[in-house]
């Protein structure tokens, strides 16, 4: 993974003294509460519901052990003892004191980690395939563009007061969208030309929120080294005439819309042009500087399937069946990328304490060179483990709680932090996802229902990216009182590049003591209609809205 | 009254005839020969006054609320694409906080809001010591300046 050199260290440091000073002039009464805000904001500082909510970046999800141990620390010193990975690779603590702040980042900061830019109106952590690097579909390895574009994103100084957040994704892999780039403000597919040249396809004007959007083709071929002068002509002319009178208008997918895509890339090219042969332009030597932090680790000379690993599949069924969920193909024989569910029940979907990070630590240590990542389901990889390691593993994993076999399935949801803990929240989240859980914890029936995201947002900022579950579930507000609403058929991309959808809601909203029970109306009424092999997503597809509606509601007189 | 400074410290003012966006192009002619100010406010892109930024000693740029950023986009668009050389000045909502990206933006005087410590503000403009992105100053970005 990318390691800092000297201006990259020196340029964090300076971050936290910048930061420090911010907060004393704060307590002293020198800057006030709306003045603050975006400073802490941009730091990573929200205030929650009960207690202030530090998001850290986890720039593309990419962590190493080091940087794991010092989560488990602050977990344990400055917060309750558990830390929470968030839908866009980040991990958050829901308990530390303001005052309190700086210090936690200058702890980071000496594991080269930090909280910048993780909230505000700015360029976010930019997001990409949690398997990048380990899987052969790809085109490239995406990290080193994220990397480039972090650096280039990282206190940008015409736009760190844009009209509204701006968030990046990036996917390598042909024909499948394994960043959910059609929902973000800028989605960047790198793709190879007919002569055989990197560049990149350049979406613009996703997202989810009260508006969901899927993003429109901006540029179908930009060329490798004009990334960061494209992306610098985009977020200028967004910063300028994106609507700065509402917040919920705010989004450059409203911008893209009132102007049509054709003349906003009118307007980008015209910007592009007189940017893109300019010093800003990337230089090869700076992407092979890059590149060169993501080389491939010291692999071993393996075959795929040794005789332990194989013998052990046939002796034991719970690893077996976890061989097939959670583990997938690596590029490199003998080699096996595994993911670490954090959806056990009883704890929310991506909650960790600190006990467990630190053994995950060690697990990245002895198995997987050190590196783990986050990912956007709000799990965690260990993306190097060799084949014939996988069965002990397993069994520290199982020990762990980390070894629920059901990556992709119901129950590994996606679920915002909601009423709990923000303070934003129409509703509790995570309840209704213990819920769920508790009701369909069989792991015969969750196979047999096979793959289906279910995603839950606990108001209509979308956190929980409820558009775009196979069933996404919403909290409302009806008079003070607590109701969630139920959509179907939406697609955040996956193994289909063209296959994102939004979901499109059922009818009327329901009680929260109700939703297992509208969960299950809709799983059996999938089952029933269901031929050989196909999805709920096919079904739903096939048969349409209305028959999930009548199994629902039932039907009308 | 604001606090008028540079990158150095505080700075008199100059006296310049001030013209806003709409008096400039209503009566171009009529300003011959003076030296003049042109005030901008936030919602007036570069694009509507950039070819004519050569005919002012100074432009101010007007920050309504310090949250509203395209005040830099603005000034990077008159030092970059409109090659304006003249004086460029921050107004309003000027923080602390964020006279250092307005200096890399390419503006050389700040109105400082009163309640703002002098002293803190300059300060501000040596925050980062060798940011990544190329700006008005240095058109290399680090990538650019770190192989130098």
């Amino acid at each position: 993974m990318y390691v800092y050199d000297q201006y990259d260290q020196q340029l964090l440091n300076e971050r936290v003294a910048q930061f420090k000073g911010q907060m004393e002039r704060y307590l002293d009464g020198k800057i006030s509460e709306e003045e603050f805000l975006p400073l802490r904001l941009q730091n990573g500082i929200y205030v929650q519901r009960y207690a202030p909510m530090l998001r850290v970046a986890v720039p593309y999800g990419a962590l190493n052990s080091a940087q794991v141990r010092k989560l488990a620390y602050v977990a344990r010193t400055y917060d309750k003892g558990y830390a929470h990975i968030s839908t866009r690779q980040n991990v958050q603590f829901n308990w530390p004191e303001l005052e309190q702040c700086p210090q936690i980042l200058a702890d980071l900061a000496e594991v080269q980690m930090h909280a910048v830019q993780t909230s505000g109106n700015c360029i976010r952590n930019t997001t990409t395939d949690e398997y990048a690097g380990v899987i052969a579909e790809e085109i490239v390895d995406p990290r080193p563009y994220c990397e480039i574009i972090r650096q280039w994103s990282t206190f940008h100084p015409e736009f760190a007061f844009l009209p509204r957040k701006f968030k990046i994704a990036v996917n390598a892999v042909p024909g499948q969208d394994r960043a959910a780039i059609t929902m973000h403000d800028i989605g960047i597919n790198i793709v190879k030309n007919d002569a055989g040249d990197i560049g990149y396809r350049v979406l613009v004007g996703g997202g989810l929120g009260r508006t969901p959007i899927l993003g429109e083709e901006i540029c179908a071929f930009l060329p490798e080294e004009d990334l960061l002068a494209y992306l610098d002509a985009v977020i200028r002319v967004y910063n300028q005439f994106g609507r700065r009178d509402n917040k919920y208008k705010a989004r450059i997918k409203i911008l893209v819309k009132a102007l049509g895509v054709d003349r906003m890339r009118e307007l980008v090219e015209e910007e592009f042009n007189r940017l893109k042969d300019g010093e800003g332009k990337l230089t090869q030597a700076e992407l092979e500087r890059v590149k060169q932090h993501f080389i491939d680790p010291e692999y071993k000379t393996l075959s795929d399937n040794p005789v332990e690993l194989t013998a052990a599949k046939e002796e034991n069924k719970a690893f077996s069946r976890w061989m097939e969920r959670n583990v997938r193909q690596h590029k490199k024989a003998g080699y096996a990328v595994v993911t670490l569910t954090l959806k056990q029940i009883g704890t929310p979907p991506g909650d960790i304490t600190a006990e467990q990070l630190d053994q995950v630590a060690d697990l990245a240590d002895e198995y997987s060179f050190g590196e783990l990542r986050s990912t956007h389901n709000q799990n965690l990889v260990l993306a190097d483990v060799e084949q014939t390691e996988l069965f002990g593993l397993w069994q520290k994993l199982k020990s762990l709680g980390m070894a629920t076999p059901t990556l992709g399935l119901l129950t590994d949801m996606i679920c915002c932090p909601g009423g709990d803990f923000c303070a934003l929240a129409n509703a509790k989240s995570i309840p209704v996802a213990e819920a769920i859980q508790a009701r369909f914890e069989n792991l015969d029936y969750l196979w047999d229902l096979g793959e289906i995201d279910l995603n839950i947002s606990g108001c209509m900022n979308a956190c929980g990216h409820h558009h775009v579950g196979n069933i996404g579930v919403l909290g409302v507000d009806k008079k003070g009182e607590e109701f969630y609403q139920v959509s179907l058929g939406g697609n955040s991309g996956g193994n289909d590049a063209d296959g994102s959808s939004l979901g499109k809601i059922l009818g009327p909203s329901f009680a929260r003591e109700a939703m297992p029970d509208v969960i299950a109306k809709i799983l059996d009424f999938y089952v029933d209609q269901r031929t050989d092999g196909e999805s709920f997503l096919e079904v739903y597809r096939r048969v349409g809205h209305t028959p999930f509606k009548e199994a629902v509601y039932g039907k009308p007189d | 009254m604001a606090n008028l400074i540079n990158t150095q410290g505080p700075v008199q003012d100059t006296e310049l005839t001030t013209v806003t966006l709409e008096q400039w192009q209503e009566e171009k002619a009529s300003f011959a020969g003076q030296s003049l100010e042109l005030t901008v406010s936030s919602d007036q892109t570069a694009d509507l006054f950039g070819e004519d930024a050569a005919n002012f000693a100074r432009i101010s740029i007007d920050f309504p609320k310090f949250a509203d950023g395209r005040g830099y986009s603005a000034a990077r668009l008159l030092r970059e694409k409109y090659k304006y050389t003249g004086e460029l000045r921050a107004v309003g909502d000027v923080l602390i906080d964020q006279v250092f990206f307005m200096k890399r933006c390419g503006f050389d005087t700040y109105a400082l809001r009163e309640d703002q410590i002098v002293e803190d503000a300059i300060a501000a403009f040596s925050t980062f010591t060798n940011p990544y992105q190329n700006d008005v100053h240095d058109q290399r970005p680090l990538f650019r300046r770190r192989l130098s």
